[in-house]
Formats: C-alpha cells, structure tokens, sequence
C-alpha cells in the first residue's frame, strides 16, 4: 500500500506545501527548495531563506516535515543552504502568473541590474488592469519580498513582488 | 588561541555587530513619523537579525563549549560581546539613526563584495545573501542622507550633527588586530583596513549631493574588539536577555 519514496516523490509533495505568506506558491515554485536526498524512509531537504530574516523559514521547515512525515517518510532532515543566494530571477513563469492572478505584481527585470543608487526603476504594470502608469508608496511593504505600490489608472494599490 | 577560537571570535564579532543593529532598528517599531518608515526599518531590522544569526550559526558550529546561536545570544554578558560601537548607539532622532545606518551601509557593501571570495564556503554563502540585502539597506540610508541634508534648514542641520557626532566610531570599521590578521590572511575574512579609502569616498560622494560637509574632527573611540563598550550595550542586553535568562526553558 506504501508507495515508493523517491525522489520525484519528494518533488511532488513539496509542489504542494504552500508559501505561508503568498499560499498561491508552493516553496518549490518560490524557489525555496535547493535540493532532495532521499535514502529508504529518510529525507533530507536543502532549502535557502528568500531574505536572511525571513520570519516564514521557521514554518517553511516545519510544513516541509509534516507534509513528508504525513505521506511516509520516518526521518526528514532539513539543511539550510546560503549558496547561491536565493533570487527571484529562479520564479518560474507559471508562477509569476499565479501570482499576477493573486493580485501582486511579479517581480520585473532581472536582479542583477535591480540594485543600483538611484537607479531608475522599471515600470511595474498594475496587477488588475494592466495599467504602467503606477507609482511606489513604499519600497518595503507587508513582507520583505514586498513593496507597496498603486495604480494612477485604476487608482487600487497592489503589492509588487521586488526583484532581488 | 587555536584556529577554531579565532574563526569563533571572527563570526561573533560580525554576528553580534548585526544583532545589536537589528535590536535598535527593532526599536523603531511603531515609533517612526510615517508609516512607510516604520515598515522599512523594521524589515531592515529582520535583515540584520537574520544575518547575525547566520554568523551565530558558523560560531557555534566551531564553539568548544557546544553553545547554540541562542545561547551566544542570550547568555553572554556585555564584556564577551563584539560587536561595533557604532551599532549599540542610540537611535536619538531620525537623523541619528540614518547617519548611523548610512555609516555602516556603506562599509557593509564594501565588506560583503569582499568576503564573497572568502575561503570559507559558509562565510561566502553569507557574502551572497548579505550582499543583496545591505545594499538596499544602503540605499535606503543613502536616499535619506540625501532627503535630510538637501532638505530644510532643520533637517540639514540635524543630519550634518549627527554625521559628525557618529564619525567617531568609524575608524573602528577599519580596525584591525591579530585575529583579523591571521584570517584575513588565510583567505577566510577580509582585510577591513583596505576598505577605508574606498568606504570614504563613497561616503563622501552622498554627503556631496546631500550639501553636507565630511567631519572635520578626528575623535575616534574603539574597543569592541576586546569587548569594551560605550555605556550603552548594557542597557540593550538587560532588555533583549531578561527573559531567556529569567526563564531558561522558555520556548518560542
């Protein structure tokens, strides 16, 4: 009746463990997810935080193990991993999709051009009516992956997802 | 004092200089005149805490004494911390805070694009991480420095005070003794005296387009590198252990 405990296993049970902030992502699409060993009924899962102090790694671990104990695994061991920094650039496009239709704006460009002193910012469309013409209210918002913006057009405020 | 003391020393002194940061930014929380700031330092606080439990988590893992990162946080007392001067100063008025942010964003960018190379694996991870994030720290202070001194005569006088009043705890940024010696020169840490030119240029640079003018005192107090603090650590770690020491099996 067990089913075997493989690594695409893993893969999939992770696919459906959600972000505890953004539940429209799981922490393999955010990109959380770095690696899988799997040995019997043991696995161990890399992860790397999004932001050092990311309040949700705790329950990114904790969810991690209870959805792998709950389909089979014994022992699940987590490492955490800080190379290579975590980047938004690895958000695959399904998954700025999702979050597009959650109403928060993907992040834009790439991260390496993201950063500089006043550099200029690229447009961030809004979320709901598409609109470029939108402006940042802050640049840190309700998370740390966030930042406040709102549409001139539609006149709603979104949060947008920063690249970094 | 063997290879694994002086790594331990090394992480604790960089550890505990981002606590101690994220502690006073933390203290804004719900404090600050709008908003939006509020919500900023406190992210930025994060940060900080997040990064000095990375450099907690590689001490303890070379600690003869098995201490976790929790019990180097919470059980050391003032004399067996290590970290900056300059992060234990009070927040005073806003524009003391970002002229003490903006002080050692600038030097942050600078040590972390360093220590990318470092030949601990752990440390460069660290490097990758930090480095995204204090460089928008730096870019919140730096915007700052440059709102408040080009702004009003009043916020133009209170950034330049403080500038100059924070001047006297960067000499200790580039301060180095023989631990910081010896691993630099090992390839794992980063020979901080080497960033002074580069730190006061860039420093120079914002203050220039902020109409502000570089100190022109040379007062310079250190000493936490043998854990000597100004009055003020004491007071933050009474606060910030009081309740894992008065209750040790507490649990989050």
């Amino acid at each position: 009746m067990v089913e075997e405990l493989n690594i695409e296993k893993v893969w999939e049970l992770l696919n459906k463990v959600p972000d505890p902030e953004i539940p429209v992502l799981s922490v393999v699409e955010l990109g959380v997810v770095r690696d899988v060993y799997v040995k019997e009924n043991r696995a161990e899962v890399t992860i790397t935080p999004t932001y050092s102090g990311c309040p949700a790694m705790k329950t990114f671990s904790d969810d991690i193990i209870s959805q792998l104990k709950k389909n089979g695994f014994e022992e699940v061991i987590i490492h955490t991993a800080y190379n290579p920094p975590w980047t938004t650039d690895w958000m695959s496009e399904t998954a700025r999709t999702k979050l597009k239709e959650y109403g928060i704006a993907p992040p834009q460009g790439l991260a390496k051009n993201s950063l500089k002193l006043f550099a200029k910012n690229l447009p961030i469309p809004c979320p709901r009516c598409e609109s470029t013409d939108t402006r940042r209210i802050s640049e840190f918002g309700s998370t740390a992956c966030k930042s406040l913006h709102q549409c001139n057009t539609c006149l709603d405020t979104f949060d947008y997802f920063k690249c970094i | 004092m063997t290879d694994k003391e002086r790594l331990l020393q090394y992480c604790l002194r960089q550890g505990d200089t981002h606590i101690i940061f994220g502690y006073r930014l933390g203290e804004w929380c719900s404090k600050a005149h709008i908003l939006e700031e509020d919500i900023a330092l406190t992210n930025i606080a994060l940060d900080h805490m997040g990064l000095g439990n990375a450099w907690l988590e590689r001490a303890a893992s070379v600690d003869s004494e098995k201490r976790s990162p929790d019990d180097l946080a919470y059980r050391r007392n003032e004399r067996e911390y290590y970290n900056l001067l300059l992060a234990e100063q009070p927040n005073g008025n806003y524009a003391n805070t970002i002229a003490r942010q903006f002080l050692f964003d600038v030097y942050s960018v600078l040590y972390y694009s360093e220590l990318l190379n470092s030949a601990d694996d752990t440390l460069a991870g660290i490097a990758g991480k930090g480095l995204k994030e204090v460089r928008y720290h730096y870019k919140h202070s730096a915007q700052w420095v440059v709102r408040l001194g080009d702004g009003t005569v009043e916020s133009h006088k209170k950034i330049q005070e403080a500038i100059d009043d924070m001047w006297r705890f960067t000499e200790e940024l580039f301060e180095m003794d023989e631990t910081d010696d010896i691993i630099a020169k090992s390839g794992v840490g980063v020979d901080v005296s080497g960033l002074k030119e580069a730190w006061k240029t860039q420093v120079s640079e914002v203050l220039e387009k902020a109409t502000l003018s570089l100190p022109d005192h040379n007062l310079s107090r250190t000493g936490s590198k043998t854990g000597v603090h100004t009055e003020h650590l004491g007071h933050i770690l009474a606060e910030m252990q009081y309740l894992p020491r008065a209750y040790p099996d507490a649990q989050w």
